[in-house]
């Protein structure tokens, strides 16, 4: 014991060691009221490193070569030991991890975790979210097959919709005048690099979290309540060591999320063809595209937006400023929400049926995104889209208007 | 708790939206991969009916042998034309030029099609070709019209005729749709022998389109135990040291 | 049971046996990813036994074959060579071949073969793993006398004789690797397997 005493020491001496490890673990105070929904931020940092660890592993056997890819993928599933395993833990955990981050996102919208002190802590989590979405754009092309190849023409496409630049934009992001071999290859090493600045904005959002401390179920900031617990008097009273309590809960949760994600890859790798599209066992080929393109299910609530707004003087590009603003607009959601509250839990029935309704609008425009375009479903899908601008920018107005309720000095169980 | 089970319901919504699938109907291949003398049947038909022109390019012989009960000598002795290796994976001799030449598009290569038609199609696609003389072959299919390819299994099954009635589309416009078959021929098997034929070729097909996937499920069988036995220590764990909190 | 109402044993208990499986789980995990590196099917069929003919094999000459992307020597031997191998064995290192792991236990002999006129090995020096080159010619000026034909590493000056043994005092520790194989005829011998014959 005194030599491993010892050892802390020496370390110490050197290296933060134990001062890490108690200012962000055995000494950091959680608020103690943490639900179902706090999970998701340990299972998102666990999936990252699934996805690390197994690309990396696949980039050992997959050849970034437009003649060679899509057979190195197959190479992978029936000629490396195990290959399929880790080919079927990527692709799964490429929609779990999107699974993962909508409901952590969900929950920073039900408890206003977005709001003060916590704005650059939401902002850092949208940069994220852009991250992966371009890192998930990336590594679809990747196999090579049908649906990789259109999906990419058509998204790379959306650049040649800008006015003036756009078709010399599309052409440089293609490094060709279709997707073609240099764009396989630069996606691949973009989809390579991009995992590792994730790692890194992971870490910074992890700073800014124990800067301000979490938010949690009542909106409640425990460190302006009273002090004092039983590991300590001078923490908040409504906070608990973050180890070994929410350590051994976490691991819990990665227990059951494990659970699920097994399932999933070992018993329905392809989830129906929404986690590997059917159309994606063929290999691309530029003169021929499938009957029906749709994105991977995650990107689908933006994809049924860029359709829902119509061309104006033949350009797409209306549709195009649709889709990206309606993710950059979740950047100013800390200044659009005015209620007195926090937490959906002591907000009106107003605010409650509205973020409700924007969860079910969402579900909606993502269902609309894989289904091919018909008048009903435009007209639908253009509804949809107001409804999901409306939800942020109406905020200011509703959100103040919301009879909210009196919320309490101390967090409830 | 009503919470928990409301956020499953979320994250499993868009899962299970299934997207509609326009076209002809399939019919139910009802295959069974586990039945090993139905694959080596299949195994058999393939290697006779389609490898002459569509390759099975990622599937390896030896690794067939393995999966189907087979010993690498039946292999080579029945199932092996095109080359005398083991370990070579099913290609053929023809080119992607020569197949352009001949048959206008190349034959597609056969390993993954299970996983991008799926097996319902390849069953029905093996049922349904059809007289038609406008076609270069003499031969039509259902579900693909305008197939490059001649039906490689008359033989087998005969030739028939398929007819169609008249129906309204949504526009209100006469349009032909597919009713049902009528025999023209005989062919060496009965109905319902030519059937078990293209449930076994579908079997085979599906096989090789996914070796593993037999394995794979054996083994997650196991995998999700062990994660159940973790879970519940775990559970327990976290519910002991959380006596200090409540 | 402790003043703060805390059963430590069970909760001391709870958490070694909920690392043990989770070690266990890792170690689980851990393992597709080791195994992984290992030669896949392709380079298995890849490295599948070769076959060679050796009909058309002059005595003194060697051909090369590829097995498993390495050179594998056949060598026709002279009625001399057979002869002089005797004589050597008092300069080799290991002229019994008693180290198993050089060759099947069926080419245990001075000859190091199945047949003593064809020897059969593979060309990679057993120091650090360079080809040497076949030298048959006879007390040549830059080997010496004592040579009696046999292989010569350029990169260390590793000596073997025409069975492959290796020299006393030369760098390289063992005999030239014998692989397995079999006549499939007197002509044609199958390089990579010998049918279970060891």
């Amino acid at each position: 014991m005194s030599m491993m005493k010892n050892f802390m020491g020496w370390i110490d001496d050197r290296y933060p060691m134990t001062k890490v490890w108690n200012e962000h673990l055995a000494q950091y105070y959680a608020p103690k009221n943490f639900n179902f929904w706090y999970f998701m931020g340990s299972l998102a940092l666990l999936v990252l490193v699934i996805q690390i660890v197994t690309g990396v592993w696949l980039a050992m056997s997959y050849k970034p070569d437009a003649e060679l890819a899509f057979g190195s993928v197959e190479y992978i599933m029936r000629d490396v030991e195990w290959g399929w395993l880790i080919r079927y833990l990527h692709s799964t955990g490429a929609s779990a991890f999107f699974v993962v981050i909508y409901l952590h996102m969900f929950r920073g919208l039900m408890y206003g975790s977005y709001r003060k002190p916590r704005e650059l802590l939401w902002i850092i989590g949208v940069i994220i979210y852009l991250a992966m979405m371009a890192t998930a754009f990336f590594g679809y092309l990747l196999p090579w097959g049908q649906m990789s190849y259109w999906g990419a023409q058509v998204i790379v496409n959306l650049f040649s919709a800008v006015p003036v630049i756009g078709p010399d934009l599309g052409v440089w992001v293609r490094g060709d005048y279709v997707i073609s071999d240099a764009t396989l290859n630069r996606f691949f090493a973009l989809h390579f690099l991009l995992p590792f600045i994730l790692a890194a904005l992971v870490f910074i959002h992890i700073v800014a979290l124990h800067k301000v401390g979490s938010n949690n179920p009542d909106g409640i900031e425990i460190k302006k309540g009273p002090k004092g617990n039983r590991w300590s008097d001078t923490a908040p009273a409504d906070g608990i060591p973050f180890h070994p309590y929410y350590t051994v809960k976490d691991i819990a949760g990665v227990a059951g999320f494990l659970f699920l994600f097994a399932a999933v890859v070992f018993f329905a790798p392809e989830m129906g063809g929404y986690f590997i599209e059917h159309p994606n066992f063929e290999p691309a080929n530029p003169l021929k595209t499938p009957e029906h393109i749709a994105p991977v299910w995650y990107f689908t609530p933006f994809y049924a937006i860029l359709r829902a707004v119509p061309s104006i003087a033949g350009s797409a590009f209306p549709g195009v400023v649709a889709m990206f603003a309606s993710i950059l607009i979740m950047f100013f959601l800390p200044w659009l929400d005015r209620s007195p509250v926090k937490s959906i839990k002591y907000k009106g029935m107003l605010y409650k049926v509205i973020l409700w309704l924007f969860v079910l609008d969402f579900i909606m425009l993502g269902y609309l995104g894989v289904k091919p375009t018909t008048d009903l479903y435009k007209l639908t899908a253009q509804i949809g889209t107001i409804y999901y601008f409306a939800f942020f920018l109406l905020m200011p107005i509703y959100s103040k208007i919301d009879k909210t309720k009196p919320v309490p000095e101390r967090v409830t169980e | 708790m009503k919470k928990l089970i409301v956020a499953f319901l979320l994250a499993a919504v868009p899962m299970l939206v299934m997207a509609a699938g326009g076209g002809a109907h399939l019919d139910d291949a009802d295959i069974d991969l586990g039945d090993q003398a139905s694959l080596q049947r299949g195994a058999k038909y393939f290697v006779n009916y389609c490898l002459s022109c569509h390759s099975a390019q990622f599937q390896r012989y030896n690794r067939m042998a393995r999966d189907l009960g087979l010993t690498e000598a039946e292999v080579i002795e029945n199932l092996m034309f095109t080359t005398d290796k083991i370990g070579d994976t099913m290609k053929i001799a023809m080119t992607m030029e020569q197949g352009t030449e001949w048959f206008g598009n190349p034959p597609p290569d056969l390993s993954v099609l299970a996983r991008a038609r799926g097996v319902d199609w390849i069953y029905t696609y093996l049922r349904s070709f059809y007289l038609d003389e406008k076609r270069p072959f003499g031969v039509n299919n259902i579900v693909f019209p305008d197939v490059g390819m001649p039906h490689v299994l008359w033989e087998l099954q005969g030739s028939q005729k398929a007819v169609f009635k008249l129906v309204k589309d949504s526009a209100g416009n006469d349009v032909e749709k597919f009713d049902h078959f009528e025999p023209v021929s005989e062919g060496l098997l009965s109905p319902a022998e030519y059937d078990q034929v293209a449930r076994d070729l579908t079997a085979f097909m599906s096989y090789i389109s996914e070796p593993i996937q037999m394995e794979r499920k054996r083994l997650g069988v196991w995998v999700l135990l062990f994660i159940a036995v973790f879970f519940v220590l775990s559970y327990l764990l976290k519910k002991e040291y959380w006596k200090d909190v409540h | 049971m402790n003043a703060d109402g805390v059963d430590l044993k069970k909760r001391r208990t709870l958490t070694l046996a909920t690392s043990a499986v989770g070690a266990v789980g890792t170690g689980f995990a851990i393992y597709p990813f080791l195994a992984a590196w290992a030669p896949s099917e392709k380079a298995k069929a890849a490295g599948a036994p070769v076959e060679a003919d050796i009909s058309k094999l002059e005595p003194g000459q060697l051909m090369r074959v590829k097995w498993r992307g390495k050179p594998v020597w056949i060598v026709h031997r002279t009625d001399q060579n057979l002869q002089d191998l005797s004589s050597l064995e008092s300069i080799l290192l290991d002229p019994n071949s008693d180290d198993t792991g050089q060759q099947p236990d069926y080419c245990k002999n001075p000859e190091r073969a199945i047949k003593g006129k064809y020897l059969v090995a593979i060309g990679i020096c057993t120091h650090l793993g360079c080809s040497p080159t076949y030298r048959p010619d006879m007390a040549p000026e830059d080997l010496g006398p004592e040579w009696k034909g046999g292989f010569f590493c350029p990169c260390h000056g590793s000596k073997f004789d025409l069975s492959g043994r290796v020299y006393a005092g030369v760098p390289a520790p063992k005999n030239l690797e014998i692989p397995p194989y079999q006549y499939l005829s007197d002509s044609r011998i199958l390089i990579g397997t010998d049918g279970g014959a060891a």
